[in-house]
């Protein structure tokens, strides 16, 4: 049991010291990474606690509610129709995402596979659109919805999302690692570029689909400007447009505590998705930050 | 790490491009501009492009399009006053849209130049000159609503609508600002009476004022939100009572400096917050909530929030009394009101002025009293024992003869100039003298731009 | 090990097609068909659009109104009048400055402790990285309420015996709360990029360097920076354009952009000009300007670390 007996070989003492040091710096590690952990999920315990306080308990400092109630959350159903905003957020999310995945990975593989005249006025092109901020974009793009037809209907509501410019980079990024000599081996047994593209370069793309899925399903989720300039329509309305709808009625109704329940309800699919599909998300921004 | 250095030089020639392009669009300038604006919006097609189809269907049925901000108990009220107005008028649909109330000049701002506009529109008064001088709105018609039935029926201060020599807008209620106290605070603080004085305000908020030991406040004595209704107290309550004036009589200038008034009543006002500390921003979120929480003693509000009082706190004791008073007498007052947009005209603007009307009715506006809460616009109906002999009620309509609603050419640049006055002194320790003077140089700089914009036209 | 597999089955799997096409017309083919419909789109979607906001900040264009007469650089020499304005640049340029050195060594320190933390490395990665996929909206709106002046953060403090702060309430502490509440949603992701980064330093480099007697911040400075140079680009570069275009915060965090204006950001007033003042033109060219300083922002960064890294 005695440390020094089991280290009997020659340096003992450095070794022992050197052990001690790791020891206590690994402590601090962990001590620090457990201070950030405080840090980090103390708001979302809040907003969760809150979910659960009276209306009348809104200034009341305490983390775990007493009495706690469930009836905020019957009341989101009640005073609006949050089961609609959630069910429309859950579609237009899993509709761009596909959209997204689609186009995204025939553009990135194209641009990083292929040497074609434009290719890098293109990639350009595309990569600059990034950083036009989209409040810049709706003025022109509520003209064209409408023109369109399209306004507070879900179609005007995908149209910006449907390809992304990040996707782009993210694929292209990704398809650069696939080894060039593994689509000339198909081309040469006679496959057809469709084919090249579809049946080999695709599957092993499955990791980062996977990963560009699940950012595009995200933020397809927590998109606020535009559906909230397109959509007119209360029931149309998604979970971050309804949210602002609870506080703009904030100083007539329930007030803070409602916001806080609305934000838990929309915010745990989201950390329940991410819980499930982690492994692939880190890995996957992981990649798009290496290359 | 190579791919991303490759971008830098194509991207500085993308940028050369762009604005080569923006060059030549501007010189020409019947370019971009040109094409979407005769696509889109156009005052003469401001009106939505389906109900003009579906009134050349079937003869007589049009349908007009109502737009107001999202308050529940009004939608609620507008929704069973359309059914009414088309039992009435059976060629007539009226369809009405919400939008929240912090975004409505934003849905507004995008909806009408993509050609979706309303024929019907309720307005904040403030917003009114604004919406006029960009030719937004169409008069009402004189024969429909003389100028002269108007100015004899309607309290004074509704002629902020009146702009170039005609009415723009017409409210079915108007608001008054009063004092909401909280009975059991005044009952804990031996108060027997609601402060009628500025002195006795300032007293009684330092009795009321309650700190924990660490200095945090348990309750406000006066709940302090410069932003919320305190600037208009200033503009249409403080500043008249002091002596002061508000605006020349051709709106164009800012006279509150003109008088030491001006600068009594805003040191007045600045005084609850930086040396009384009876109350300041942000504390209990805001004003609204501190006093419906019980965190607030006393509350500058509208008549507007009895009703959402009345749900949210129902078991809140609360009494209403009229402002302290000082020289003079005099309340702010204000109101949302309806007009017609520009492009309505033939069928349409018919059943528009007719419910417009409607609207303006008695009966309309006494059902307006008992679901929203708002006061009653004109005088008739409003000075009914019913309404002055009601407890919450009373206090408010009984300020209404002696109310003032300034004439805002900006409302959201006019609050936002107050309120950043109140706070150079409140967090930057500016004198109080220094504020008040920028305020007022900054203000009306506001008002030359806008009449040099008008006079332009 | 992967692509030998696959390349063995796409191998034996495949059937030869005979070439209908020549082989260079084919591949032209389907990279135009591939790209087609993406490039048209993001013209329309994306470059219109700028275009269109190029012409209006010539323009005076009252929203409401039909008409958008020419009237050449008095949007861009009103802009430069306009303190709000002027304010917006500061603060905008101040979140750059705070942001992404904060959010970088964020990140990186975070990473650095994670690094060779074998158990609960899985959570804390996981622990670390939700806040970044949390609507800003509704983490804004938990700061704001922990953050007021009786909230409970305040309440900490007084219990520890330290002065309440105003926090938001406070020009000179609310800009910072803001930037700190942005580093707090976006250390998870820093975090993940550095730490695949350090996780590719080959480890013999720094045993390397401890044989010779390199002391850990010698390794940390002469052997990691320079090998994460790359990773610092990226992350700088997307962390830049972020906190260029902050808005969602100061909206749900701040009363207009205030107090006294200390945060309101450049595209926070852009969509006030338009959306609040409707002055469509004025807000077309303070995002001509903004359009310029990202430009020239990821030029300049570009540049920059682009010099570090040949070394």
């Amino acid at each position: 049991m005695n440390p020094n007996t089991k280290q009997v070989r020659s340096p003992v003492e450095r070794q022992f010291n050197r052990s001690y040091a790791n020891g206590a710096w690994l402590l601090l590690r962990y001590l620090l990474l457990f201070a950030g952990v405080a840090v980090t999920l103390f708001p979302f315990l809040w907003m969760a606690a809150s979910s659960f306080k009276e209306p009348k308990d809104l200034f009341d400092l305490s983390l775990i509610p007493s009495p706690a109630t469930w009836s905020n959350f019957g009341d989101l159903f009640v005073k609006a129709p949050f089961g609609l905003w959630f069910a429309n957020t859950a579609g237009v999310a899993v509709v761009s995402t596909v959209s997204v995945l689609v186009f995204d990975t025939m553009v990135g593989y194209v641009l990083a596979k292929f040497v074609f005249p434009g290719r890098s006025v293109i990639f350009v092109f595309i990569i600059s659109t990034l950083m036009v901020p989209t409040e810049m974009l709706i003025i022109p793009w509520y003209l064209l919805a409408s023109k369109l037809g399209l306004s507070d209907t879900y179609a005007g509501l995908l149209l910006p999302g449907l390809i992304s410019a990040f996707g782009i980079f993210l694929m292209r990024q990704f398809m650069e690692s696939l080894p060039s000599e593994l689509l000339d081996a198909a081309r040469i047994d006679g496959l057809n570029e469709w084919r090249v593209f579809s049946s080999i370069a695709l599957p092993l793309m499955k990791p980062a689909l996977a990963t560009l899925a699940i950012l595009s399903f995200i933020s397809g989720w927590n998109q606020f400007i535009w559906p909230f300039i397109v959509l007119q329509t209360e029931n149309k309305y998604t979970l971050p447009v309804g949210m602002v709808y609870f506080s703009s009625e904030l100083k007539d109704n329930s007030g803070w505590i409602l916001i806080m329940t609305a934000a838990t309800v929309s915010v745990l699919p989201l950390i329940t998705i991410f819980l499930i599909f982690q492994k692939r998300i880190i890995q996957g921004i992981a990649l798009s930050g290496m290359k | 790490m190579n791919r991303i250095h490759n971008i830098a030089k194509p991207l500085s020639l993308l940028a050369v491009v762009s604005l080569l392009l923006t060059a030549c669009g501007g010189n020409n300038s019947d370019n971009a501009g040109s094409s979407s604006s005769s696509s889109s919006p156009s005052v003469a097609s401001a009106s939505p492009t389906e109900t003009t189809t579906a009134s050349g269907d079937s003869q007589e049925k049009v349908t007009i399009e109502y737009w107001q901000y999202e308050y529940p108990s009004k939608v609620a009220l507008i929704d069973e006053l359309i059914k009414q107005f088309e039992e009435q008028n059976p060629g007539i649909t009226v369809k009405q849209t919400n939008f929240p109330y912090d975004q409505y000049n934003e849905k507004v701002a995008t909806l009408v130049p993509a050609g979706k506009g309303p024929d019907v529109i309720n307005l904040y008064y403030g917003w009114l000159p604004k919406y006029v001088s960009s030719g937004f709105l169409q008069p009402l018609p004189e024969s429909d609503f003389p100028a002269a039935e108007i100015e004899s029926k309607y309290y004074p201060f509704v002629d902020a609508a009146k702009i170039d020599g005609s009415y723009w807008a017409i409210p079915t209620a108007v608001r008054t600002l009063a004092v909401f106290y909280n009975k059991d605070l005044f009952a804990k603080a031996n108060i027997a009476e609601p402060p009628a004085t500025w002195e006795e305000l300032v007293e009684d908020s330092l009795k009321l004022t309650e700190k924990d030991s660490n200095g945090q406040f348990v309750v406000e004595g006066l709940a302090w939100e410069p932003g919320a209704q305190l600037h208009h107290w200033y503009r249409d309550g403080l500043l008249p009572q002091a002596g002061g004036q508000d605006l020349s009589e051709d709106r164009r200038k800012i006279l509150w400096a003109d008088t030491p008034a001006g600068l009594e009543a805003f040191q007045y006002l600045i005084d609850f917050a930086v040396k009384h500390k009876v109350g300041t921003t942000g504390v209990f979120t805001d004003d609204v909530t501190a006093f419906k929480t019980g965190h607030a003693a006393i509350n500058i509000d509208g008549s507007f929030r009895l009703g959402s009082l009345a749900t949210d706190a129902p078991d809140l004791n609360y009494g209403i009394a009229p402002l302290p008073s000082y020289k003079n007498k005099s309340a702010p007052s204000s109101y949302w009101a309806n007009a017609i947009s520009a492009g309505v005209t033939g069928a349409k603007l018919d059943a528009s002025i007719k419910f417009l009307k409607f609207l303006t009715s008695k009966e309309v506006q006494e059902q307006w009293v008992d679901k929203v809460g708002e006061l009653p616009a004109q005088k008739e109906v409003a000075t009914q024992d019913k309404y002055l002999n009601d407890e919450k009620l009373g206090p408010f309509i009984r300020q209404l003869d002696n109310s003032k609603a300034h004439f805002f050419i900006d409302e959201t640049g006019e609050r936002t100039l107050f309120v950043d006055a109140a706070n150079e002194v409140l967090l930057n320790n500016v004198p109080a003298e220094k504020a008040f003077k920028d305020l007022v140089a900054k203000t009306q700089k506001l008002y030359d731009d806008y009449w040099a914009k008008v006079d332009k036209k | 090990m992967i692509t030998n597999t696959t390349q063995r089955r796409a191998a034996e799997g495949s059937k030869p097609l005979s070439l209908r096409l020549n082989y260079r017309a084919q591949r032209y083919l389907f990279i135009y068909l591939m790209l087609g419909i993406p490039v048209l789109y993001f013209l329309l979607t994306r470059l219109y659009p700028i275009l269109y906001s190029f012409n209006i900040s010539f323009r005076e264009w009252d929203v409401l109104s039909p008409e958008k007469p020419y009237i050449g650089w008095a949007n861009y020499t009103s802009l430069l009048e306009d303190e709000a304005f002027r304010k917006s640049l500061k603060n905008t340029f101040l979140y750059v400055v705070v942001g992404i050195p904060g959010q970088l060594a964020a990140g990186l320190f975070v990473a650095l402790l994670l690094q060779n933390v074998k158990r609960l490395r899985g959570f804390f990665r996981t622990v670390y990285f939700i806040p970044y996929i949390t609507s800003i909206v509704a983490v804004s709106w938990i700061f704001r309420w922990l953050l007021m002046p009786n909230g409970w953060i305040n309440g900490q403090l007084l219990s520890l015996g330290l002065p309440a702060q105003p926090f938001l309430q406070s020009p000179d502490q609310a800009p910072y709360v803001i930037a700190l509440s942005m580093i707090w949603q976006s250390v998870g992701f820093q975090m993940l990029i550095f730490l695949t980064g350090l996780e590719g330093i080959p480890k013999m480099y720094h045993e390397a360097a401890h044989i010779d007697g390199a002391n850990a911040w010698h390794r940390f400075r002469y052997i990691t920076v320079p090998l994460l140079n790359p990773i610092i680009l990226f992350s700088a570069v997307i962390a830049g354009i972020s906190y260029l275009q902050s808005f969602a915060h100061i909206v749900s965090m701040t009363q207009d952009g205030g107090p006294l204006n200390s945060t309101r950001t450049l595209v926070y007033h852009i969509y006030k000009l338009a959306f609040k003042s409707f002055d469509m033109g004025s807000a077309s060219a303070a995002t001509v300007v903004l359009f310029v300083i990202i430009l020239a922002f990821t030029l300049l960064q570009l540049k920059i670390l682009d010099r570090k890294l040949d070394y």
